[in-house]
This record gives structure tokens, sequence and C-alpha cells, in this order.
């Protein structure tokens, strides 16, 4: 029984083999009735649109059928019943389970206690390998992801994106720079083990001084919960947005990802860019999800 | 209480059990935490600490009577007492003595410090960390923990 949990548990060779099969999707070259038949659950205990609506989807262009515990309030959770239980339950139910939780290790967890394939959707601040997989897919789409520069911008410290993705670049000789506001700066545990995978991470203050070397630019939103009052975090968002005359510096090839949702890293007038690929990156969500889901269910 | 006595008392040998000997100086007591040896559990039980040493300078000793510490057991102090030895004791013979080795795993021993670790809540999940070369990864939630691993002992 396959289960996806972490970026950690994946080599190079079976992250290509998803981005394969997923580029395949995307061509439409795929059985539409592949998981006629199987039924997923979605068991999210946070509130999640994209990623809810999409692996509902996936699911369903592959022929399969989704159920949903609805809302937490609403579910025995509310009765106090341990994730364990809830899973140990539901795994008897349907073919596999994707889970969000706020509790970083729910999904390896989920995976001990279930009978059935358990895809993690977000566990906390911890892993999101779905995310991870389609953010490498939209830079394959666009490049050959092997020795790719990459900055990654925002708020690296508590954003789980990057940190994810970081290690996924590590199999791929990528160079890594990062870009982050005092505070918020790349853990040092991540560093580290970027470090012994033989990763090279430059960190820099100001993105003006490295965008000119990238290849790719992910940009994370710096929460405004982070700083002491409004005042501060205006005055570091303003020196984080990317602007039309920012990429004006960079590359031609460049392209600009995005998790999503944006506040206002990213000013609008990027959108019609060449170089803006958050949108897309957020479509490629359906084609990675439905390689995902084929790989743990067929 | 004369010195002779005192050093009598630390080095007065036992008929049967372990000694485990060469503890880095002020471990003893964790190295019990660790094995799970606690004023209510049934061993007899002598500790030594601060005992000077030619080898390592000062050193903590445990003894425990009657019971013989199995070797995958006394590993999981390598953790913070990587020097030390087992001695195994039978009619006051050591029968055997080794070193200690670092265990690939160690489960139910150390409690993750994440907050936000499913490990600290209430769901059936045991303390789990995988021993790397920069420290304890959490089994769970992949938090490194790097130094003071005694103060996180469960």
């Amino acid at each position: 029984m396959r289960h996806i949990i972490s970026v950690r548990d994946m080599d190079r060779a079976a992250i290509d083999a998803l981005l394969d099969a997923a580029y395949e999707i995307e061509a439409r070259r795929y059985n539409p009735q592949r998981l006629a038949g199987k039924i997923l659950a979605l068991l999210f205990y946070e509130p999640s649109t994209r990623t809810r609506m999409s692996f509902e989807s996936a699911m369903a262009r592959l022929g399969g059928s989704s159920v949903t515990m609805g809302s937490v309030e609403a579910s025995s959770v509310a009765k106090g019943e341990t994730l364990a239980d809830t899973i140990r339950v539901v795994s008897g139910y349907v073919d596999a389970i994707v889970l969000r939780h706020p509790k970083e290790g729910a999904a390896r967890l989920a995976s001990e206690f279930s009978s059935v394939p358990v895809i993690n959707a977000g566990d906390g601040a911890g892993q999101h390998p779905s995310q991870t997989l389609l953010d490498l897919y939209t830079i394959r789409r666009a490049m050959p992801i092997n020795g790719v520069r990459v900055g990654l911008l925002g708020d690296l410290r508590y954003g789980r994106t990057t940190h994810s993705l970081a290690l996924a670049l590590s199999l791929y000789g990528a160079e890594i720079a990062a870009v982050a506001p005092k505070g918020l700066e790349l853990p040092s545990g991540i560093l580290r083990e970027l470090a012994d995978r033989g990763t090279s991470v430059t960190e820099y203050s100001a993105i003006e001084d490295v965008i000119a070397g990238l290849d790719v630019l992910y940009v994370t939103r710096i929460q405004r919960e982070r700083f002491p009052d409004t005042a501060s975090y205006l005055d570091i968002a303003s020196s984080y947005r990317i602007t039309p005359e920012l990429i004006g510096l960079a590359r031609d090839h460049l392209i600009v990802l995005h998790p999503l949702p944006r506040v206002d890293e990213i000013d609008p007038r990027v959108d019609a860019m060449p170089n803006a690929k958050y949108f897309e990156q957020a479509h490629h969500g359906i084609p990675v999800r439905m390689a995902m889901l084929s790989e743990v269910l067929a | 209480m004369t010195e002779d006595r005192a050093q009598g008392l630390l080095i007065s040998p036992i008929r049967d059990g372990t000694v485990i000997d060469h503890i880095s100086a002020g471990q003893a007591l964790n190295v019990l935490r660790i094995l799970g040896i606690t004023g209510t559990t049934p061993e007899s039980v002598s500790v030594a600490t601060n005992v000077a040493s030619g080898r390592v300078g000062r050193k903590d000793i445990v003894k425990i009577e009657n019971r013989e510490l199995r070797k995958e057991e006394v590993d999981r102090i390598a953790l913070i007492a990587p020097n030390a030895t087992i001695n195994i004791i039978r009619e006051y013979t050591v029968t055997s003595k080794k070193g200690v080795e670092t265990p690939a795993e160690v489960i139910g021993v150390v409690r993750c410090p994440n907050p936000g670790c499913i490990s600290n809540t209430s769901e059936p999940a045991c303390s789990r960390f995988l021993v790397t070369p920069n420290g304890l990864r959490c089994h769970y939630c992949d938090w490194l923990v790097t130094k003071e691993i005694a103060e996180h002992i469960l």
C-alpha cells in the first residue's frame, strides 16, 4: 500500500514518475474511467478551498467519486474522537483518504492506522506534498528542473511550501537563493538538511540583488500576524512586492510562481506578463493530483 | 564519614546485575530516566556521580542489582552517554563488557519539542525519533532535536 505523506519519503525517480504521469494526463492520454467505482474520502480538519476542490475534481475526472466529512463542528471530531479512531473507521468506508489536519505529523499518524492509502493534503506547518509536486511540475513545463536557479521569497520560516520545495529541488541539483525579511529566514534545520543533500543556499536581503540570475522566482505570502504592528508589516511587505519594473531586471525566461492565495505580494500588473505562471500553476493541481490518485489507487 | 568509607561505598561490588560505567559526568539520573528506572520500580540501584576517572576525567556510575539489562535497552543511553560501558555481573564476576551503540531509532524516550506535533496530543502516537548525524528527527513532524536531548526525555 502506497501513502504519499512527505517529499522526504520520495526519491527523484518517484517524483519524476508522478510528473511524467501528470504530463500524460494533461495531454489527455489517460483512461477517464481508470478509478471508476473507487471512493475517496476527503477529511479536512482545516478550511481549504482549492486543495479540496482540486482533489474532488481530480477524482471525478478519473471516474471515481468522493465523500467528505463535512465541517469538523458537525462531525464525530466535535465529540472528541481521536484522529486515529476516525481513520480506522473511515478507511473501512473508502478506497483512499486525503487528509488535511492542523497538527504536524497527522498524516503520518493516519497512515499508521489506515487500511487504505493516505495522501497528505497539508499537516499544520509541516508537509504538503501535492503542492510541491505541482510546483515542480510547473517548473518542468517551462524548463528542465536540473540545475535550475530558484529564488524563494517571503516568509521562509513558517511557509511550509518553501521547505518542501527546497528539499525536492535538492534532488535536482538546483541552486537556491533565499530572500526573507529579518526573523523570517529559512530555519537552520532546513538549511543544514539542504547542505547535507549537497544543495547550497545563498541568503539575500533584497530581491533586486539576485533576480537577474534566477530562472524561477517562488513568491510566498508574508503574513500580517507575524509582525508587531501594521506599520512594520506594510514597510516589509512593500519591499517584497513583485512589480513589472522588478521583473524587467530579470532574464526573459524567468517564471514567477506563488502557491496562492496572494494578497499584496504580486502587483496585478504582473498577471498579464508571460513570466506570470501562478494561475497556470494552480491549474496544474488537477493533473498532478490525478497522477497521485492513480498512483495510490490503481 | 571518612573518605575511605565513602570510597568503599562507591566501588562496592554487586553480586548480580548490571553496572553502567563511564557515563558522562552529571548524566546518571538522566540515564535512569531513559532506562525507565524510577523510585517506584523494584530494582536496587546505586548511583555515583562525578567520580574521578583516569579515562574521562569525571564520570558517573550506575549499578542495578538483580537485573541484567539487554543491550538494546542500554543502547538508548548512547544519546546522552556515548562513552558508557555496560558490565553484566554474575556472582561478583564481570561476565560481559560492551560499549553502547547509538540506535537507528528511539521510541518512547524523548518528547518532541514541537508543540504542534501530533505526538504531543491525546492521539495514540508514541514518541519516535530517527537518530541522524545532526540530531534526532521526529518521525511524525520532522522536527530536529540537535541539543539538550536530556531536557526532552520523557
